[in-house]
């Protein structure tokens, strides 16, 4: 666990900085956009095709009442091991562009659904050879009934799960039964 | 009532707070670090990477909590001197969480005990008066509603599977049965912290607990045993021997070189 940047994170309830958003004026738009496009530049660690904004683990960037820049990132785990290498990334990208005052801050209500993956990530993660997620994480069948998953090698429906787990958290482990292919699944949560 | 009284008040639900959050982070890191102990040891690779996953989700849900613990005890310690600098007895885990491994079907047996209750808790945690509680036990719901999924299927494969795997998974709950008395049993923390809001009254959980089980153990061909009187108290950090050598091999690196990192 790396401590000091654990240290300079503070938990934070996303429902209590919206209203600090809304406290901003509409001029932060083009400010915030220029955040946006250095925060679209950090690749997740483990999937370096997406960004961390593909990914949608960044749930805000905004200056708020007290002038500074704040970033809201979230994990996807609890556990996820590649948080920390993120939040350190994202540090770095930013003192880089000159947002060395910018707090960093994690948010963990409302929690991360793979439904935030952006249509870009989605495309990308196909691309790379990793089933996106089924789009209907709310669909109550999926706590018990695995989800039709395509094969992102030949496009075949015919696949089966050999593990719910895989190399990731947010991973599990497929094999097509039409090219016999074996391959990643990025999970429905 | 006067200042001092409204002051001591706030210390009082504050030490029950943090006592409250103590035993759940406890209880995850424990489990998790049971899980760990499995790595590269599991009966199929699939397993071990199943195992290695949970783990990883307990630990971090144990991050969380304990985290939470250390800035409301306020004396400058952080997640990680509490889970490397505290001796069994200050560990206020529930004492199913501390047994031992053993072979798979009892570390199934012992996962899908606790899982079951901890879908109880964080469902109710949820909506928790302590919106950061609540925050984090709605983040881990999502986590634990799979790591039932995964312990409740492997239950009925191991009760409904060979005679072998049978007799193994009911002799596995027959050993752990007398621990989940504890699961249950409210002290005057989980009492405030109901009265407060903060938590889910346990009495209220047990029955759904018993029905989730039941439903589970019907299609395992796997028989409930009696209810055992006697009361474990891991909770108040009275330990069975086995949290000891399990602390012993978790703490080494940190006591041997205190704040070393990777």
């Amino acid at each position: 666990m790396s401590v000091a940047i654990q240290r300079e994170t503070k938990i934070v309830d996303e429902r209590e900085t919206k209203l600090a958003d809304e406290r901003e004026t509409g001029f932060a738009g083009e400010r915030e956009r220029a955040v946006w496009n250095v925060l679209e530049g950090v690749m997740d660690p483990e999937i370096p095709v997406l960004s961390i904004v593909d990914l949608g683990i960044v749930r805000y960037a905004h200056w708020a009442s007290d002038r500074r820049l704040h970033v809201g990132l979230t994990p996807t785990y609890s556990g996820c091991p590649a948080t920390d290498v993120i939040r350190r990334t994202v540090r770095e990208a930013l003192d880089e562009a000159g947002y060395d005052a910018a707090a960093l801050e994690e948010v963990l209500s409302p929690p991360w659904t793979s439904e935030w993956l952006t249509e870009e990530g989605r495309r990308r993660l196909e691309a790379f050879g990793i089933a996106p997620p089924d789009k209907a994480v709310s669909n109550p069948r999926h706590l018990f009934h695995a989800p039709v998953v395509r094969c992102p090698r030949c496009r075949s429906d015919n696949t089966e799960r050999v593990s719910e787990f895989g190399s990731t958290p947010c991973k599990a482990h497929y094999r097509c039964t039409s090219c016999l292919e074996p391959f990643d699944y990025f999970k429905c949560i | 009532m006067s200042g001092a009284d409204a002051q001591t008040n706030t210390e009082a639900s504050n030490d029950a707070r943090l006592r409250y959050l103590l035993r759940l982070g406890d209880t995850s890191l424990v489990l998790g670090q049971r899980l760990g102990e499995w790595v590269g040891h599991s009966p199929a690779l699939e397993e071990d990477l199943g195992l290695a996953n949970l783990a990883l989700d307990l630990v971090g849900q144990a991050r969380l909590l304990l985290t939470y613990a250390a800035e409301i005890e306020g004396k400058g310690r952080d997640e990680d001197a509490l889970a490397f600098f505290r001796d069994a007895p200050q560990f206020t885990n529930l004492t199913l969480a501390e047994q031992p491994n053993g072979d798979f079907a009892q570390t199934m047996v012992r996962q899908f005990l606790i899982d079951a209750w901890q879908l109880e808790i964080y469902e109710g945690l949820a909506s928790s008066t302590d919106t950061r509680l609540a925050a984090i036990a709605t983040k881990a719901l999502k986590e634990t509603r799979y790591h039932f999924r995964f312990s409740s299927s492997w239950l009925v494969r191991l009760g409904d599977g060979t005679e072998e795997s049978h007799r193994r998974a009911q002799n596995a709950i027959d050993g752990v049965w007398r621990f989940t008395d504890e699961l249950f049993a409210a002290d005057e923390v989980d009492e405030q912290m109901a009265a407060a809001g903060v938590a889910p009254r346990l009495t209220d959980l047990q029955p759904r607990w018993s029905a989730r089980i039941d439903e589970v153990l019907r299609e395992a061909t796997l028989r409930r045993p009696a209810n055992v009187s006697y009361q474990w108290h891991g909770k108040r950090g009275v330990h069975t021997e086995h949290l000891g050598h399990m602390l012993t091999e978790m703490q080494h690196l940190q006591r041997t070189y205190p704040g070393a990192q990777w």
